[in-house]
């Protein structure tokens, strides 16, 4: 195994283009390190990541935004108080990852590039309308969160390509988000269903919102039918019962050890419904911390 | 002895020090299996079946051997033949001969100079498979037409006709059943199942073991019993018990699966082939999983009769254990251990030991009890809630007395059963508001205990503190609670004794710690030893003092005159007498061994609440409270934690722990991820009540407190639940998906 550290993104293209067999980045290593250790992985070449200047920092736009380097930790994130106010749905979502010593290493763009439907940290940044930058051979392009996954285990990034960095949109006013996950137990634990809503206010008017749901699809999914069932309405009755319907109706879950279709498509309306209402509460202008189903 | 006796006259005893080996735990300092190294020492992979039920045509170990670096590969080649019975059962399972009979079971291993080259090695070992029908759920391998695990495996008991996985039968009971019955105003029947569960002890199996040429081998592991380890060690490879010396490590945990052999005997085998180097095997947790041994599971039919005001007229159990591809499923204790709580005139019992394609059980905590209290504690239960009656004041009106005949036939002795449900009745728990979705939940447990083969040697050393040698490793706190008593019993403060568990070579033979025994069994032994040696410094002090040997007496850690008759001398201390002991006959030590029998059986019952989530069907706990008797609590700290460890356990076992099988027969969740024992934060404090009822069979009033406590938490959290949200789960593990499912129906 060959053991890579660049110190620009530029000359960990050209590593990642001259790769041959197995190729891995490690940032955390949170994945990558468990998988070789399970045998489930031997990679060929493995390219560290932080060694690249800048790789640490959470930098806020010139527009408000966020900025979020791939080797920046949960605990970091969490650390943070201007970007936990703006998105703590995101960071909600990013801090269930495995126990308190995985959190001072695991990145979201690790936990994005894993491939994993049931990835704790994505449906948050879907919700939020993150995207990432990536560089690559052929120069640099930008992709919506939801747009990176392929498949469990795959993403989207072609050969020599790399996310350089998370971008998460200004919060604006009036808005809120939030994420909850199902396990069966308090934590150390994988979700059998997770969803996101981020949504915006004009008086107790809904008036923008995105839905995402994870573990119930191949990939993490952004519902537009279940934020149009909330938007222009105040999240009333009928509301969240178009809610529930539109994210259990968007679910096509497997049945398999951690929960079945029928359980998965429940709970997925289920979590929409308390997700949606945290998210509205913050929007309102409610601290929550650590949000629990 | 009256209770108020031993609380008024014990300095140490019912005291909570420091554990003896507290530091070097929590320090790093302490060696488990894993820690052992020597020079020369190799590490092991072992190759394991990846088929649930398979015949081995052929192994081809040649490429595995020609790695540079490998130095032996075994297959069962390398075994003795003609093995009979339990010890075939043992060979069978250490290393597949005929068929692989399990996902994980051993078919070859290698030995190599580091662990990464002997996993790399077990790769290219070429193993020839014959895919064969398997079976995994005990109702399925008792069907007539189940694939069968193995011809001719039945023992005597099994009658003429049964199914082929059928090796062992049992019926008992006495009254007349359906007279019983007939005498009821209601009659209820239904069938419980509980999945298998592994103790998950969180040091997984490890062992160093060197043999030679010359048939002389040694061992150092993480056991529970290492006399075990070394018969069923000498006998699976056709070796003489006492040239196998078999030394312990400190062991993280065993909880009855740290009691026989799995990979134990590959290491010595290997040695053997390698010229006799050491050979290290630490299993992963996956094949901890898969290849070591969990409990069994079970199917169980439970019908009780009883009357309008909660009177039990009859009941009878039929059970279905599969503890894998060998025989050994606890299904006799589970019957034993079902009614155990209740006077029943008329009892039927009748029980079935199955073969699947599993791996081979082992003792978990209680064996059998909880699986048992499942089935009776959740109809009894339902049948409370049929005829609107009490359930702890049913329990109460039932519930066995010193001298009543047990359900399973003898009489007990000294017992606590009614002083624990007095004890649970009165805790504020049962008082506290229970608001919507919450409901509150108690069941019974029991445990018989058990004194067994015990070798105990203390000795007395030249500046007047003792140590005590022992042959049942610490589990649960042992050490701490011998030098308790034996510091009771000579006088001395606790922190001049040492208790050591020694070595194979040192003592005569002794059972593992098991059946919560190592305080009773080793703790009696060692007050027995004291008494020897607190008999010689008598002896010492009377030559002294020219006085007979009966007219002087021992107390506050010195000799005495035992009266104004006996003569005047000053106390002679233990410092005094064990400074010149040399001089005066040379050492002074005290030993004790038998079968030690005055064993006490413990009840315990637990009330908890929960609140289940009506939305996603999770069950979360809101308090728990665990009540036992103890007998006598030697170091409550740790009698607390055997109950709060033994709830826990019982609890993932209730909500989420399970064997998952694919339809290949293949372990789906080797793994924590999704092996859900509780995790910390799924708890809340376990509330302990330590009741003391002493038991008569030992000196201090000690019964075993280690096992009862997993028992009560499968019924009562079943019985929670009902209260909670209505809905009756009799189908272990009462998992969110199941739940929810079970609210759905209810619901329609």
């Amino acid at each position: 195994m060959k053991f890579h550290s660049p110190t620009s993104f530029a000359e960990a293209v050209v590593l990642a283009q001259n790769s041959e067999g197995v190729l891995r980045y490690l940032a955390g290593g949170t994945d990558v390190l468990v998988q070789m250790r399970a045998g489930i992985v031997t990679p060929d070449e493995l390219i560290d990541l932080k060694k690249i200047p800048g790789v640490f920092d959470i930098t806020r736009t010139a527009e408000g935004g966020w900025t979020i380097g791939v080797g920046v930790s949960g605990a970091q994130l969490g650390a943070h108080a201007e970007l936990c106010a703006d998105w703590p749905g995101v960071v909600d979502g990013m801090e269930l990852v495995g126990s308190t010593q995985v959190q001072g290493r695991a990145t979201l763009v690790g936990n994005l590039c894993n491939g994993s439907p049931a990835a704790d940290s994505v449906p948050g940044m879907v919700a939020a309308g993150a995207t990432v930058s990536i560089t690559g051979p052929e120069g640099d392009r930008i992709l919506a969160i939801e747009d990176i996954p392929a498949g469990p285990g795959r993403t989207n990034l072609t050969k020599g390509e790399m996310i350089t960095a998370i971008n998460l949109p200004p919060r604006g006013e009036n808005g809120g988000d939030c994420y909850l996950r199902f396990i069966p137990r308090t934590e150390m634990d994988i979700a059998v269903v997770g969803c996101a809503v981020n949504l915006r206010l004009d008086g107790d008017t809904i008036t923008e919102a995105r839905v995402s749901l994870g573990a119930v699809a191949p990939t993490v999914l952004l519902v537009q039918d279940a934020a149009d069932a909330i938007i222009g309405t105040t999240l009333d009755d009928e509301a969240v019962a178009n809610l529930m319907a539109a994210a259990s109706a968007a679910c096509n879950p497997i049945s398999d050890k951690r929960g079945t279709i029928e359980f998965r498509t429940d709970v997925a309306g289920v979590l929409a419904k308390r997700a949606a209402k945290f998210a509205y509460a913050r929007a309102k202008g409610e601290v929550i911390k650590g949000t629990h189903l | 002895m009256a209770k108020d006796d031993l609380s008024t006259h014990l300095k140490y005893v019912g005291t909570r020090p420091d554990r003896p080996d507290g530091l070097d735990k929590v320090t790093g300092r302490a060696r488990y299996g894993a820690d052992i190294a020597a020079a020369g020492m190799l590490h092991a992979a072992v190759v394991r079946s990846p088929h649930a039920h398979a015949r081995i045509i052929k192994i081809d170990t040649s490429k595995a051997e020609a790695v540079a670096g490998v130095k032996a590969v075994v297959t069962r080649a390398d075994f003795p033949t003609g093995l009979t019975g339990e010890d075939w059962n043992l060979q069978e399972n250490t290393m597949a001969g005929d068929k692989a009979l399990y996902d994980g079971h051993a078919v070859a291993a290698v030995a190599a100079t580091t662990s990464l080259l002997a996993k790399e090695a077990a790769e290219l070992v070429e193993v020839e498979y014959e895919i064969l029908p398997h079976v995994t759920d005990v109702d399925e391998a008792i069907k007539p037409d189940a694939p069968v695990i193995r011809e001719g495996a039945a023992d005597a008991s099994v009658p003429e006709g049964m199914p082929a996985n059928v090796v062992k039968y049992m019926e008992f009971g006495h009254g007349d059943i359906e007279a019983g019955f007939a005498e009821a105003d209601l009659v209820m029947e239904n069938t419980y199942k509980t999945e298998a569960t592994h103790q998950g002890y969180i040091e997984p199996q490890a062992c160093m073991g060197q043999l030679g040429k010359d048939g002389k081998g040694e061992m150092w592991v993480s056991t529970q019993g290492h006399w075990y380890i070394r018969k069923m060690s000498a006998a699976v490879l056709g070796l003489e018990a006492s040239q196998l010396r078999v030394t312990p490590s400190e062991i993280g945990g065993g909880f009855g699966g740290k009691t026989t052999i799995f990979m134990e005997p590959l290491s010595l085998a290997l040695s053997k082939k390698a010229g006799g180097r050491p050979v290290k095997i630490v299993m992963s947790r996956a094949e901890v999983l898969r290849a070591t041994g969990p409990t069994a599971s079970a199917s169980m039919d439970v019908k009780i009769g009883m009357k309008k005001d909660g009177t039990l007229t009859a009941a009878r159990a039929e059970f279905r254990m599969q503890g894998g591809a060998f025989p050994g499923a606890p299904v006799d204790m589970a019957l034993y251990c079902a009614f155990a709580a209740y006077k029943l005139p008329n009892v039927e019992h009748i029980g079935y030991d199955v073969l699947a394609n599993r791996p081979k059980c082992a003792a978990y905590r209680a064996p059998g009890s909880p699986m048992g209290a499942f089935a009776a504690e959740s109809l009894l239960d339902e049948m409370c809630h049929k005829l609107g009656l009490d359930p702890l004041e049913v329990r109460k009106k039932n519930a066995v007395r010193e001298g009543d005949k047990s359900s399973y036939g003898p009489k007990f002795g000294s017992i606590g059963l009614i002083e624990t449900l007095d004890a649970l009745e009165n805790h504020p728990n049962m008082q506290a508001p229970l608001g919507p979705n919450q409901g509150r939940g108690i069941a019974t447990g029991y445990w018989f205990n058990h004194g067994g083969e015990t070798s105990v040697s203390m000795a007395i050393s030249e500046d007047g503190t003792a140590q005590v040698s022992v042959g049942t490793p610490d589990i649960g706190g042992s050490r701490a609670s011998i030098a308790l008593m034996t510091a009771e019993a000579l006088g001395i403060p606790y922190e001049n004794v040492r208790v050591n568990v020694v070595e194979t070579g040192a003592l005569g033979v002794n059972e593992p710690t098991h059946g919560s025994r190592a305080t009773f069994a080793s703790g009696k032994a060692a007050v027995e030893s004291t008494n020897q040696a607190i008999a010689e410094m008598c002896r010492r002090a009377a030559a002294e003092w020219g006085i007979a040997p009966e007219a002087v007496e021992w107390r506050d850690g010195a000799a005495h005159p035992a009266g104004p008759n006996a003569g005047d001398f000053p106390p002679m201390s233990i410092q005094e007498i064990a400074v010149k002991m040399g001089e005066t006959g040379g050492p002074i030590s005290g030993h004790h061994e038998g079968n030690l029998d005055g064993v006490g059986a413990s009840f315990g019952a637990h009330a908890v609440d929960v609140e289940v989530d009506p939305e996603t069907g999770r069950t979360t706990i809101l308090r728990y409270l665990v009540v036992q008797d103890a007998g006598r609590a030697i170091h409550p700290a740790y009698v607390e934690g055997q109950y709060q460890g033994g709830a826990v356990q019982g609890i993932g076992w209730a909500l989420n722990e399970e064997y998952i099988y694919d339809d290949k027969g293949r372990l789906q969740n080797p793994v924590f991820l999704d092996y859900r024992i509780p995790v910390a934060s799924d708890l809340p404090m376990i509330d302990t009540v330590i009741v003391e009822v002493p038991n008569p069979g030992h000196p201090y009033g000690v019964r075993g407190v280690g096992e009862t406590g997993i028992t009560p938490p499968l019924p009562a959290l079943a019985n929670a639940i009902q209260n909670a949200v209505g809905v009756r789960m009799r189908d272990l593990p009462m998992s969110p998906v199941k739940v929810l499912a079970a609210i759905k129906a209810q619901n329609g």
